[in-house]
């Protein structure tokens, strides 16, 4: 990243309605902060830190907090390099317009070397503070999104977001990974269930955002298939996505409270996705797409709750409040 | 560059020093108790 007095482009100033002069100034470090996609890393900080908590075993405060800190910047790169990549994509789309790329607020050659200097950072931290196995993992995830996702898969295939979500479910593998240093059913576990719940979780949101896919010719489920093949995949999805989350109490990994939490929120999630399957209701017709909007909110919630229910069934147990699981000590 | 472009070049110029100077901070601090806690499992 330059500190170039070249960082953004002209802003004219105006004196009487006539441009006076052109002003080349440096970036706010809050563009590049608005760049690592916070929101979006609230999400993985989660996940990252449940899958850290929940893994059997201990770590040191220091390293497990080094580890989350190496997931949210290697998150944060690559979510700077899919900015960088989809700069004019981004430009097209009301909801990411003013984002600071499009926005003319950074330059895409100091997005393009934040993001890599953030992705090679927390590569370099997470191996030197706690392993290369959770670091080479890492390396994964970041080319998974930034360039499997995002320069590859999302140009070119309505099944975009399903290969995709494989990104976001890497978080609770690296911190599980990062206190284990191995990889076990149960993480793998923990990545399926984050990868089957993305399709309908984003196709939710893609329904009523149609428009503006549509718009920059991303070939989104509902942009190419049409709302009826979405619906039928939101609810192909959903049903599939429950055994994937009740599986860590089935295979004895987890006690009753995360087994009778997940049967609640797959129960939940099925009662909403049924609504949403059945409509035909379409994007621009009026309709506001109450139910939609209301999947993909509960959606978030469901992950949030999922986890909490896998860190609060593992403190419970160790502290000898509950059971283990069935095959405890096992392979698990 | 008139006198408030200047300024406000400086302000922008030195808030992401500021921010760069307290990263800077921050890791060295946080090398220092992770070579603790590694040599403290050793």
């Amino acid at each position: 990243m330059s500190v170039s007095p070249s960082s953004t482009p002209d802003r004219a100033l105006l004196q009487g309605g006539e441009p006076v002069r052109a002003t080349r100034l440096p970036a706010e470090w809050r563009d590049f902060f608005a760049l690592t996609k916070p929101r979006v890393m609230t999400l993985v900080i989660f996940t990252a830190i449940c899958g850290l908590l929940a893994a059997p075993g201990a770590i040191h405060p220091v390293l497990g907090f080094t580890a989350v800190l190496a997931i949210a910047m290697g998150a944060g790169g690559s979510a700077v390099l899919n900015q960088w990549w989809e700069a004019d994509i981004d430009a097209g789309m009301k909801r990411t317009a003013n984002r600071p790329l499009p926005g003319g607020r950074v330059t895409r050659e100091d997005a393009r070397d934040f993001g890599l200097f953030l992705s090679g950072v927390s590569l370099v931290l997470m191996g030197l503070a706690v392993g290369w196995l959770a670091s080479a993992l890492l390396l994964a995830a970041i080319i998974y999104y930034a360039v499997i996702y995002t320069m590859w898969l999302k140009p070119r295939t309505p099944q975009n977001i399903v290969i995709g979500g494989g990104a976001g479910a890497f978080p609770p593998l690296i911190g599980w990974v990062a206190v284990t240093g191995e990889v076990t059913a149960m993480p793998i576990v923990l990545f399926a269930i984050i990868f089957m719940w993305t399709p309908p979780h984003f196709w939710a949101l893609a329904l009523f955002v149609k428009t503006d896919y549509a718009k920059v010719g991303i070939p989104m489920l509902p942009v190419v298939a049409g709302e009826r093949t979405t619906r039928n995949h939101i609810w192909v999805y959903t049903l599939l996505l429950a055994p994937f989350t009740i599986a860590p109490w089935v295979i004895g990994g987890t006690s009753w409270i995360y087994g009778t939490t997940a049967v609640a929120l797959s129960a939940l999630f099925v009662a909403l996705a049924l609504p949403v399957a059945r409509r035909n209701a379409v994007m621009g017709e009026g309709d506001p797409m109450a139910e939609e909007i209301r999947l993909f909110k509960f959606s978030i919630i469901y992950l949030f709750v999922l986890f909490a229910a896998l860190v609060a069934d593992r403190v419970l147990e160790a502290q000898g409040l509950i059971g283990p699981g069935l095959l405890a000590g096992g392979v698990i | 560059m008139t006198p408030e472009e200047e300024a406000e070049f400086k302000r922008r110029q030195r808030s992401r020093n500021l921010v760069l100077a307290g990263t800077l901070i921050f890791f060295v601090v946080l090398f220092y108790f992770i070579t603790i806690a590694r040599l403290g499992a050793q």
